[in-house]
């Protein structure tokens, strides 16, 4: 089966959730990721979105963290504030899923502004739950589209901390946990170096070439030592989100 | 104990020029008819708090309602900007806004310091992140038993808080299920509190034991107002209106645009033109 790039993205950011994990989910992307996830090779997963919906198991995609479509599915719903303070800060969620509007090499994300803050080119939405998300988290993972805009070398703000300035940066400040081990592009997959945590190519997508991911990125990417292909979509797992972002086109448009 | 009436006249005497004002629903109950309400009364100078301003503050904004914002996320959720908002911040129409911008858990934090009557809040968050650079009021506290560093933030007390529930009986008591955001906290953090519902009836009846109820001697105000959420939703009585989400990206966009969708569907109109979106309509 033929495949969209945003769909291999989808697909390729799906894979790596595991059953048994808890899952933050951001909206837009990751939620797809995480919903795909769940109707393929994890159907135990727990997603959490920060309306305070657990265990959630929504047959369409949200437009929005708090549809009442995840409230109706959930296992439970608890107040916002403890979303935050019990569940998150209390150390219960092993993955983050976050998108974003800007990225530099160490996986620092940039929601917040383009220019300066008190006289932005670009007012974007703001951090919301990521800050905390990024910190709190066992792990990260990020999955956006590759593109210069997006893929930059140095952040005007930084929204939530990734790697920091790269090397034990994340520890220098405190944190415990992991930050973000994988970001899923449509071109490739990246993850930091073990040393440096500088952002690498490990995994390259079907019909993509090394010229492509280097001019697609804002920064001089590198290439890991050793980089696979990442394989082609199924055929099951590109029925399923076809048919998860159908049933959402039609709910959505009713 | 509450005092049950309409709209126009809770919203009359209870929010004034100049007031700290938090309309808070996360993505449920959205207090859409009451933030109508303000407009048509053209209350000025208000400082808003909202954890995500969505389209009712995008409205109010536009309209020249804020002197100020408070905010943790300001998108509309699933669609792209609050171009309100942006033009207000980018550009300064219809004046100047000032900003105070936090994070999620920051926020919640802090109404919940709020209804506990503590002058500040204090979790671990902000690490690494640059909106302790740009707003003053967060800050660092050191923990007296660990020495962890931890963030504060000052307690979110405003002058009135605004939300939308799904019902009331006769007595003011009032009843909230679904996703319950932040409203228990914000109307207990406020000095005075003014509630919408879909139906005022004689008795809430069979709810479970959990269930988040307000009694009536925590609201000042209540105003039986059915749809009165819409484009946000209320659980059980009629979904969110995802296609109206999307088409206000178009509406807002432009200064004209914005104007007249608001002269027809605001100023000319009353609370009860959200009757149409309610159960059963």
């Amino acid at each position: 089966m033929d495949h969209t790039a945003n769909e291999m993205m989808t697909i390729a950011a799906a894979r790596p959730l595991r059953n048994e994990d808890v899952c933050f989910v951001g909206i837009g992307a990751p939620s797809a990721a995480c919903n795909l996830a769940r109707l393929t090779h994890a159907p135990d997963i727990t997603l959490i979105y920060e309306s305070g919906t657990i265990g959630t198991k929504p047959d369409i995609l949200p437009l929005s963290i708090g549809d009442g479509e995840l409230c109706d599915t959930a296992l439970t719903t608890v107040p916002v504030p403890e979303m935050f303070r019990y569940w998150l800060q209390g150390g219960r969620v092993t993955l983050g899923f976050l998108g974003g509007a800007q990225i530099d090499r160490f996986a620092n994300l940039n929601t917040t502004v383009v220019g300066p803050y008190d006289a932005p080119k670009v007012r974007l939405p703001g951090g919301g739950g990521a800050p905390e998300i990024a910190s709190s988290c066992g792990e990260i993972f990020i999955t956006m589209a590759l593109s210069p805009r997006g893929f930059v070398d140095g952040l005007d703000f930084i929204t939530s901390t990734g790697h920091g300035e790269g090397g034990d940066h994340r520890q220098r400040l405190g944190m415990k946990t992991k930050g973000p081990t994988k970001v899923i592009t449509d071109m490739c997959i990246m993850e930091p170096d073990p040393e440096t945590k500088e952002l690498t190519v490990v995994s390259i997508h079907p019909g993509v070439t090394r010229e492509q991911i280097t001019e697609a990125c804002g920064w001089p990417i590198r290439f890991a030592g050793e980089v696979v292909d990442t394989p082609a979509p199924t055929a099951e797992e590109l029925t399923t989100l076809r048919d998860l972002q159908e049933r959402t086109r039609r709910a959505h448009a009713a | 104990m509450a005092r049950l009436t309409s709209l126009a006249e809770a919203i009359e005497e209870n929010v004034r020029d100049g007031d700290s004002v938090t309309m808070e629903g996360f993505t449920h109950l959205i207090p859409f008819a009451a933030g109508h309400e303000v407009i048509r009364q053209q209350r000025k100078h208000l400082t808003l708090y909202r954890m995500t301003p969505d389209l009712i503050y995008d409205q109010m904004i536009g309209m020249g309602c804020a002197d100020k914002l408070v905010f943790s996320w300001g998108g509309n959720p699933g669609v792209g900007s609050l171009h309100r908002l942006r033009d207000a911040v980018e550009r300064g129409w219809p004046h100047q806004l000032e900003i105070e911008e936090h994070s999620h858990a920051a926020m919640a934090n802090a109404y919940d310091a709020g209804a506990a009557n503590l002058p500040f809040a204090m979790f671990r968050g902000y690490i690494g992140a640059d909106l302790a650079k740009v707003n003053p009021n967060i800050r660092q506290i050191t923990c007296p038993f660990t020495g962890e560093t931890l963030a504060a933030v000052p307690a979110i007390r405003p002058d009135v808080a605004i939300i939308h529930a799904l019902k009331a009986d006769k007595k003011g008591n009032v009843l909230l299920e679904g996703i319950v955001g932040v409203q228990k906290e914000a109307v207990l953090a406020a000095k005075r509190s003014v509630v919408t519902v879909e139906e005022i009836v004689e008795d809430l009846g069979a709810v479970s034991p959990n269930a988040i109820i307000l009694p009536t001697w925590t609201v000042t105000a209540i105003a039986e107002v059915p749809g009165g959420a819409h484009p946000s939703y209320a659980h059980g009585y009629y979904k969110r209106d995802n296609a109206y989400y999307k088409a206000w990206d178009p509406i807002a966009r432009e200064r004209d645009t914005f104007l007249a969708w608001m002269k027809d569907n605001v100023l000319d109109k009353g609370p009860d033109a959200y009757a149409r979106y309610a159960r059963g309509a």
